[in-house]
């Protein structure tokens, strides 16, 4: 067994160990996101009743209007997977297709949600009109901003496969953006939940 | 996509499993069902479940499973600050409220001298 490694396996290693190595530190910084979104959801839970006076959960949410919110992302994630699999096999125009589908469905829940965000200022129900308001603007904003963040990022890695193709680096850089897509759907899991689902019984 | 068979039914699983928790989370509150909130954190850890496993492939790695531990540590962490606070914005609304408004204000003004 004395066989040394060719040049292109060692590579292959190398580029696995390094996709191992990305994909746990990139893990590492979502867990810390999982701290600041779970100081921003305390803040909620202890504010959801100080409405001022104010309209509640009750009066304003549009509950339709959330649940298609929450099904076009979750199928965005399940296109974003679909995506790694055929990333796997090197599909590009599968890939490049998927993502595409991926960026639009986002872009979607995003306009949704900022189309619910001017309603409600427009109405006087602003962040500033009360601590309910201000908790569930800073919550659900910062998950906005992070969608915003992620479909600025699924633009950049189409444009990475447009021009350099499935390499390694490409591939590496995908998988990190599928992990973080991933983790806003499971944020969202719980915006769901907690602040829509439970603020309208 | 031949190869990925089994990884396709994964995600699809993980995909129908999300799709019916969130469905029926929604349709219970609908439904105006009373005790609903212990139901709506149940499905929703549930949900929380499917993704991890069927889309983040949590616990798919092999010892050492750093990631297993990472998101060990920080749900301790979290359940800390989260528990924590509604604890202790809950006792600060509680000794508050059973004050009357002078009371409450002379109790302000004490603290405030001490410099808090």
């Amino acid at each position: 067994m004395n066989q040394s490694l060719s040049a292109h396996q060692n590579e292959d290693m190398v580029d696995e160990a390094r996709q191992g190595v990305s994909a746990l530190g990139f893990w590492l910084y979502l867990m810390t996101d999982c701290l600041l979104f779970g100081s921003l959801f305390a803040t909620y839970a202890v504010l959801r009743s100080s409405t001022y006076g104010g309209p509640g959960g009750r009066e304003l949410f549009d509950m339709p209007f959330v649940l298609a919110e929450t099904l076009i992302l979750l199928t965005s994630s399940f296109v974003c997977g679909l995506v790694m699999l055929a990333a796997k096999d090197s599909q590009r125009k599968l890939v490049m297709i998927g993502l595409g589908v991926v960026g639009l469905l986002g872009a979607v829940f995003l306009v949704l949600e900022l189309t619910e965000f001017t309603r409600f200022v427009q109405e006087g129900h602003g962040w500033q009109a009360s601590a309910f308001l201000s908790a569930f603007f800073t919550l659900v904003g910062t998950h906005g901003l992070h969608i915003t963040a992620g479909l600025l990022w699924v633009g950049v890695v189409m444009w990475q496969i447009h021009r350099k193709g499935l390499t390694h680096g490409v591939v590496r850089r995908l998988t990190l953006f599928s992990l973080f897509w991933h983790f806003l759907d499971v944020i969202w899991i719980f915006i769901f939940t907690f602040v829509y689902l439970l603020g309208v019984i | 996509m031949k190869n990925h068979a089994k990884s396709f039914w994964n995600l699809l699983t993980g995909f129908l499993l999300s799709v019916t928790l969130t469905l029926c989370a929604y349709l219970v509150v609908i439904g105006h069902a009373q005790g609903v909130v212990v139901v709506l954190v149940a499905l929703a850890l549930a949900q929380l479940m499917a993704q991890l496993v069927f889309f983040l492939h949590f616990g798919d790695e092999q010892s050492p499973r750093w990631n297993v531990l990472a998101f060990c540590f920080m749900a301790i962490v979290l359940f800390i600050i989260v528990a924590g606070s509604l604890w202790i914005m809950y006792s600060l609304n509680y000794n508050m409220m059973t004050m009357s408004p002078d009371q409450k204000n002379m109790y302000m003004q004490t603290q405030n001298n001490k410099g808090f």
